[in-house]
C-alpha cells in the first residue's frame, strides 16, 4: 500500500500550469474545495491518479504538438498558389521506411504508457487494508446512499463521516459497496476514483483523506429519474470531531413530551414503512434512516439544506426539491405536518 | 438506352394532373430499388434525424445553462439524453454511412447496382421503420390515450433499471423493438456492401486497387456483422425479460447486471469504430483529390484498418474499467485500448504524408477533411488518456467522456459525413453546393464545436458527471456550462445554413458536371447525376486511379503500382 | 457518354472472376449469426449453476435420436446438391424430401421435450435462469430450423412444380449452407446444454 506518498510540490506546480494554461478557474490548494477538481487530490487514490495523469498529459501533450505541429506546416507550406498551381505536383505512393519508423514510435510509447498504467492500477487496487481501517457498507439506493458501519453499529444516510487519516495512524476509510436497486456510482473527486455500485456484485474502495472538511461528490452511473439529486458529502473529521459523532449516533433518541403528538401521527402514518428511527416502532428500510436526522446538514441526498422550512416542505411533497423521489407526498393535513416535524426536530 | 435516369412524373400521360404526378414520384421513391436512390433516401433520412437530435441536444444545453433551471423536467431530460444518443447512432450514424456505402460503393466498384437490390430496399426500410418506432414511443410509450413516454434509461441502458420493477410502462420496449428492427436492416445493409465489393467489381478491379472508400466500407460491414448482432442478441433477452419474465438481467433471481453491460459494450465498442472507419473512408479519398497527391501507403491504409478492426473488437470493457473487474483484466483492456493508437496513429500520418509536397486546395470538403485531422487527433489522444484505467476511474462518466467521443462523433465523423455532402453533392444532384455558404457553414460549426466540446474536457476535469438534469450552483461550473450551451447554439446556426445550402443550391447552384472536383474515382466518369445503369459501358480499370490514367496518358499509375 | 469514359483502355483479362454473391451474402450472414448465437451461448454457460430456486439441468434427457436426425439432414441436403449439380432431378427431390422430413422429427422431438419438462418438471422460462437460458438458446436454434424448414419447403414446392432446374444448383448451395450452418450449431447448443451443463 502506497501509504505515505506525498506529492511533490512541483507536480501541483506543473498542474497549476497546465490548469492556467487551459484556463480552468480553480487554483490548486491542499484540503476540501467546492469544486470537485480531480486536480486538487487529497487521498492517496486521487494522488496517484494525479500524478499518473500529469505524466499520461505530458506525453500526449508532446505528441500533439509534434503532430499538430506538421499539420499546421503542411497546411501552409503545401497550399496551392502561385501560377504553377494548375500543374499536379510528383506524385509518391509510399515509403516503407517511412511508415515503419511511425509504427515502432507508437508502438514504444504505448509500451511506456502501459507499463506505468498497470503499476498504478495494481498499488490502488490490490492495496491490502490494514487493521486500522474503518470499515463502512455503502448501499446506493434510487436516489439516496445509505451508510452502515457494522463494526461501530451505525447507520446514517447522504453525509458520510469519516476520521481524518495521518501519517503515524493511518486509517483509511475501507468502503464496501453495495446496491439495493439498480447501478450507481459512488464518485469524490477528490478522494478517489469513482466505483459502481451493482446488484449482486459486491465492490470496494477505499480512502485515506488528511486534512479534515467537508469533501462533494455524487453519483456517477445513470441510475433514473433523479440520479441528478443523489449528491454525496464526505465529512473528514478530526480524531475528536469523529468520535463526538460516533457517540452521538450511538446514543438512542431521548424521550421529547412536546414533541410526542408527532411521533404519534409519524408511528400511525405511513412513514414507518420506510423509516427507522432507533428505539421506536419504526423499523422501516426502504428510506434512510432517521434517528438522528438532525445531526445532517442536508435532506433528500443533498437536495436542500436541513432547515425547517425546507423540511416542513419536504414533508408536505418530496416533490418539491425532487420531482420523482420515491417517497410520496403523504396527503397530510397542515397540523399533521407541523406535529411530524416538531417529532423530527428532536432527532439529534 | 431505354431507361430513363430520372422517372418523369407523367411524362406518359397525355394530361397529367399535378396531384398524379406528385402521387407518381412519390410511389417511384417508395417502390425504388436503385441503389442510388436508396442511397439518397438514406442520406436524406438521415439529416432529418440529425436535425431532431440536434434540437434534442439543444434543448438538453439550454436546461444546463444555468443550475437549477426548470426549463426541462427530469423525465423530459432523462428522455432527451436517451433519445438524443440512441437517434444519434442508429437514426443518424449509420444510416448516413450506409447511404453513403449505397450511393457509391457501386459507383466506385463499376457496378450497375448493388449485388441485392430488393434487399437493399428491403433493408432501409426496415431502418426507417425501426426509427419510427422509436420515436412512436414519444407518443404511444404509455398507450396512446395519455401522453406517451420515450424512453429514458440512457442510451447504455444498464440493466436492472430497464427491467420492468424500475421501468414500468413501454418506453423501454420501444427502445429494445426499434433497435431489434433497425438491427436487422443493418445486418441486410452490410450484407450487401459486402457481396456488393466482394462481387461486383468491374474488370480490372482487383481488391487492392479498390478505392480506400470501399475498403473501409468492407471492414465496417464486416465489423457490423459481428457487433450489431450481439446487441440484437442482448436486446431479444432483455425483450424476454421484459414480456416473458426471464431472468437473464434479473439481479433478483441470480441475473447478473454485469452480464448486459459485457454484452452492450460487446456491441457498443466496436460500434463506434464501424461509425469512424467510413469517415476514414471519406478523408482517403478527399485528401488526395484536394491535395492533388495519391493516398501515401495506400496498402498500409488498409492493413491499418483491417488491424483496427480487429484491434476494436477486443477493447470494449475500458468502459468499465470503474465495475470493479480484477486489476489483471483491467491491465488486459488498457494495453488493448492503447494499441488501437497505433494502427489509427499510422493513418493520421499517412493522410499527413498525403498532403506533404501536395498542392492543397481548401474548397470546403477539404476544409472540413482537415479540421477532422486535428479534431480526430485531439479525440485519439483523450481516447489514450481514458484507457489509464486509474485516470478513467476519475475521467469515467464524466464531461470529460462526453467531450471525448463528442469529439470523435461529431468532431470527426460528423466533420467527415459534411464533407463527403461538399464532395458527393454534385454528383448526386447535378449541381455544386454553395461554396459560399459551405465557408460560413464550416467556419460557423467549427468555432461552435470548439467553443461547446473544448470547454466540456474542463467541467468534466472539475467533476461533473454526465446524464444529470441540473447541478448545484456551488460546484464552479456554472460559467463553463454557460459557453457550453452558447457554443451549441452556434453549431445550431451552422446545420441551419447547411441545410439550407442544401435546398438552395439544390435549385439554383452551380450545375456541376461530371468531374467537378477533377478527381480520379470511377463514380466521376458517369454524368452527375448517373444514369439508372451508372455505366453505358462496363468499366475496365488498371489501377487505383482510373481516371488520373486517362488524364495522364504518359504517366499512369499503373506504371508504379504494384 | 462522356468522353473520359469511351477512352477508359480496354486490357484483355479474360480470367476475371468474382466470388458467386450469394455465397458472400450467406457466409456473411452466417458470421453475423454466429455473433447472436454466441452472445447466448455464452449467457447460459455464465448463468449455469446461478438459479436461485427450482429445477436444474439434471432434469434434462440427451436427445440422441434427435440429434442423429439433425445431423443426418445435413448429409441428406447435401446429397441434393449433389444431384441437382448433376441434374438429376428427382434425386435432388427425393434427398430434399427427406431432409424436410428430418428437419420436422427434430423439430418434433424437441417439442415433446418441451412438453415434458413444462407439465411435469414445471419448468418454464420464468421459473428460473435455467429455464430462462434453455428456452432462450434451445428456442433460438429452433427458431432457425423452423425458418430453415420454410425455405426448404418453398424449393419443394418450386421443384414439384418442376420450376427448379440444374441451373439453379447454385442457388440451392446458398440455401443449403445455411441448412448446414443450422446443423453445426446444433452441435454447439447440444454440447453446452446437454454434456458440458449438465
Amino acid at each position: 500500500m502506497q501509504q505515505g506518498r506525498s506529492h511533490s510540490s512541483s507536480r501541483s506546480r506543473l498542474c497549476t500550469v497546465f490548469m492556467f494554461t487551459i484556463g480552468a478557474v480553480p487554483a490548486l490548494a491542499e484540503g476540501p474545495q467546492a469544486t470537485p477538481s480531480i486536480f486538487a487530490p487529497a487521498s492517496t487514490p486521487a494522488h496517484e491518479i494525479y500524478g499518473l495523469s500529469i505524466f499520461v498529459l505530458l506525453i500526449t501533450g508532446s505528441i500533439f504538438a509534434v503532430v499538430a505541429g506538421l499539420l499546421t506546416y503542411v497546411i501552409i507550406r503545401f497550399r496551392a498558389r502561385g501560377p504553377d498551381a494548375e500543374h499536379e505536383p510528383p506524385q509518391i505512393y509510399g515509403s516503407t521506411q517511412v511508415e515503419l519508423a511511425w509504427t515502432v514510435i507508437p508502438v514504444l510509447i504505448v509500451v511506456v504508457l502501459f507499463l506505468t498504467t498497470a503499476r498504478i492500477i495494481f498499488a490502488i487496487q490490490d492495496a491490502p487494508e490494514p487493521k486500522s481501517a474503518l470499515e463502512v457498507t455503502v448501499i446506493g439506493h434510487q436516489f439516496w446512499w445509505e451508510f452502515r458501519y457494522p463494526k461501530l453499529n451505525i447507520v446514517t444516510a447522504n453525509e458520510l463521516h469519516i476520521p481524518a487519516s495521518t501519517r503515524d495512524a493511518p486509517q483509511p476509510a475501507y468502503l464496501h459497496l453495495l446496491s439495493a436497486d439498480v447501478d450507481h456510482s459512488f464518485w469524490v473527486p477528490q478522494l478517489a476514483g469513482k466505483t459502481d455500485l451493482i446488484p449482486n456484485h459486491p465492490n470496494d474502495m477505499w480512502l485515506d483523506p488528511r486534512q479534515p472538511g467537508l469533501y462533494l461528490g455524487q453519483c456517477a452511473q445513470f441510475c433514473g429519474i433523479e440520479h441528478a439529486k443523489m449528491l454525496i458529502r464526505v465529512y473528514v473529521d478530526t480524531p475528536q470531531q469523529f468520535k463526538a459523532w460516533v457517540k452521538n449516533q450511538q446514543q438512542i433518541g431521548v424521550e421529547d413530551s412536546a414533541a410526542a403528538a408527532g411521533r404519534q401521527v409519524f408511528e400511525t402514518q405511513a412513514c414507518v414503512n420506510c423509516h427507522t428511527v432507533v428505539g421506536t416502532p419504526a423499523h422501516g428500510t426502504f428510506g434512510p434512516d432517521l434517528t438522528h436526522l438532525m445531526s445532517r446538514a442536508t435532506i433528500g441526498a443533498g437536495a436542500a439544506a436541513n432547515t425547517p422550512e425546507n423540511l416542513r416542505a419536504w414533508i408536505h411533497d418530496p416533490g418539491t426539491f425532487k420531482p420523482g423521489a420515491l417517497m410520496p407526498a403523504m396527503q397530510l393535513t397542515d397540523q399533521q405536518v407541523d406535529e411530524i416535524l416538531a417529532y423530527l426536530s428532536t432527532l439529534h | 438506352m431505354a431507361d430513363q435516369t430520372l422517372p418523369i412524373p407523367g411524362s406518359l400521360r397525355a394530361t397529367p394532373s399535378r396531384g398524379a404526378a406528385l402521387l407518381e414520384w412519390l410511389h417511384g421513391w417508395v417502390v425504388t430499388v436503385d441503389h442510388k436512390k436508396l442511397g439518397i433516401l438514406y442520406v436524406v433520412y438521415a439529416i432529418f434525424f440529425l436535425l431532431v437530435a440536434g434540437a434534442e441536444a439543444l434543448a438538453m444545453r439550454i436546461q444546463l445553462a444555468v443550475p437549477h433551471n426548470h426549463f426541462l423536467g427530469p423525465e423530459t431530460y432523462n428522455e432527451f439524453f436517451t433519445m438524443h444518443g440512441t437517434t444519434m447512432v442508429f437514426l443518424v450514424g449509420m444510416p448516413i454511412l450506409f447511404g453513403f456505402a449505397n450511393y457509391l460503393v457501386p459507383l466506385m466498384v463499376g457496378a450497375r447496382d448493388m449485388a441485392f437490390p430488393r434487399l437493399n430496399a428491403f433493408s432501409f426500410w426496415l431502418t426507417a421503420f425501426g426509427g419510427l418506432l422509436l420515436y412512436f414511443s414519444f407518443v404511444g410509450g404509455f398507450g396512446l390515450y395519455g401522453m406517451g413516454a420515450a424512453p429514458d434509461v440512457s442510451w447504455w441502458a444498464y440493466a436492472p433499471l430497464t427491467a420492468k420493477a424500475f421501468s414500468p410502462g413501454h418506453n423501454t420496449d420501444y427502445w429494445a423493438l426499434s433497435l431489434i428492427v433497425m438491427g436487422f436492416g443493418t445486418l441486410g445493409a452490410a450484407i450487401n456492401t459486402l457481396a456488393t465489393a466482394f462481387s461486383m467489381r468491374c474488370r480490372g478491379m482487383t481488391l487492392f486497387r479498390m478505392p480506400l472508400f470501399v475498403w473501409l466500407m468492407v471492414v465496417t460491414s464486416g465489423l457490423t456483422l459481428i457487433t450489431i448482432t450481439p446487441l440484437t442478441a442482448a436486446q431479444i433477452m432483455l425483450t424476454i425479460d421484459r414480456y416473458l419474465g426471464g431472468h437473464f438481467f434479473d439481479t433478483q433471481a441470480g441475473g447478473s447486471a454485469t452480464v448486459w453491460m459485457h454484452f452492450f459494450w460487446i456491441f457498443g465498442h466496436p460500434e463506434v469504430y464501424v461509425l469512424i472507419l467510413p469517415a476514414f473512408g471519406i478523408a482517403s479519398e478527399v485528401i488526395p483529390v484536394f491535395s492533388r497527391k495519391a493516398i501515401f501507403g495506400y496498402p498500409v491504409m488498409v492493413a491499418a484498418s483491417v488491424g483496427i478492426a480487429f484491434v476494436s473488437v477486443t477493447v470494449w470493457a475500458h468502459h468499465m474499467f470503474t465495475i470493479g473487474m480484477t486489476s489483471v483484466s483491467n491491465s488486459f483492456f488498457v494495453l488493448s485500448t492503447m494499441m488501437v493508437g497505433i494502427p489509427t496513429g499510422i493513418k493520421i500520418f499517412n493522410w499527413i504524408a498525403t498532403m506533404w509536397g501536395g498542392k492543397i486546395r481548401f474548397a470546403t470538403p477539404m476544409l472540413f477533411a482537415t479540421a477532422f485531422l486535428f479534431q480526430f487527433l485531439i479525440a485519439g489522444l483523450t481516447g489514450i488518456m481514458l484507457s489509464v484505467a486509474p485516470w478513467d476511474w476519475q475521467l469515467h462518466n464524466s464531461y470529460f467522456v462526453i467531450a471525448h467521443f463528442h469529439y470523435t462523433l461529431t468532431g470527426s465523423f460528423v466533420f467527415c459525413i459534411f464533407a463527403a455532402i461538399y464532395y458527393w453533392y454534385p454528383k448526386a444532384t447535378g449541381r455544386m453546393l454553395s461554396e459560399r455558404l459551405g465557408k460560413w457553414h464550416f467556419w460557423l460549426f467549427l468555432i461552435g464545436f470548439h467553443i461547446t466540446f473544448d470547454t466540456m474536457h474542463f467541467v468534466g476535469i472539475l467533476g461533473m458527471p454526465r446524464s444529470i438534469y441540473t447541478y448545484e450552483a456551488d460546484r464552479g461550473w456554472n460559467t463553463l456550462n454557460m459557453i457550453i450551451s452558447a457554443g451549441g447554439l452556434v453549431q445550431g446556426i451552422a446545420v441551419l445554413v447547411f441545410a439550407w445550402n442544401l435546398i438552395h443550391s439544390y435549385l439554383h447552384g452551380k450545375v456541376a458536371g461530371n468531374d467537378p472536383w477533377d478527381a480520379w474515382t470511377l463514380e466521376w466518369s458517369t454524368p452527375s447525376p448517373p444514369p439508372v445503369y451508372n455505366f453505358a459501358a462496363d468499366p475496365v480499370v488498371r489501377s487505383r486511379r482510373p481516371l488520373w490514367d486517362i488524364k495522364h496518358p504518359n504517366d499512369p499509375d499503373w506504371k508504379y503500382e504494384q | 457518354m462522356s468522353a473520359i469514359q469511351n477512352s477508359i483502355p480496354i486490357f484483355a483479362d479474360e480470367n476475371w472472376r468474382l466470388p458467386s454473391r450469394g455465397r458472400v451474402a450467406m457466409f456473411s450472414l452466417i458470421i453475423g449469426e454466429s455473433a447472436i448465437f454466441t452472445i447466448f451461448v455464452v449467457a447460459y454457460i455464465y448463468y449455469i449453476g446461478r438459479s436461485t430456486s427450482g429445477p436444474t439441468p439434471s432434469i434434462l434427457d440427451i436427445p440422441i435420436f434427435n440429434t442423429i436426425c439433425l445431423l443426418s439432414s445435413s448429409l441428406t441436403i447435401w446429397l441434393a446438391e449433389h444431384a441437382i449439380e448433376r441434374g438429376r432431378m428427382r434425386a435432388f427431390g427425393a434427398w430434399w424430401a427427406l431432409t424436410i422430413v428430418l428437419g420436422l422429427v427434430f423439430l418434433a422431438g424437441t417439442a415433446q421435450e418441451w412438453a415434458r419438462l413444462i407439465t411435469h418438471e414445471g419448468l418454464t422460462i420464468r421459473t428460473n435462469l435455467f429455464g430462462t437460458t434453455f428456452y432462450s438458446l434451445v428456442g433460438l436454434h429452433a427458431t432457425h430450423v423452423v425458418v430453415g424448414l420454410v425455405m426448404l419447403s418453398l424449393v419443394l414446392i418450386f421443384t414439384l412444380a418442376g420450376r427448379i432446374e440444374q441451373r439453379h444448383a447454385e442457388r440451392i448451395q446458398v440455401l443449403s449452407l445455411y441448412w448446414h450452418f443450422v446443423d453445426g450449431v446444433w452441435v454447439v447448443v447440444f454440447t453446452v446444454v446437454y454434456i458440458v451443463g449438465r
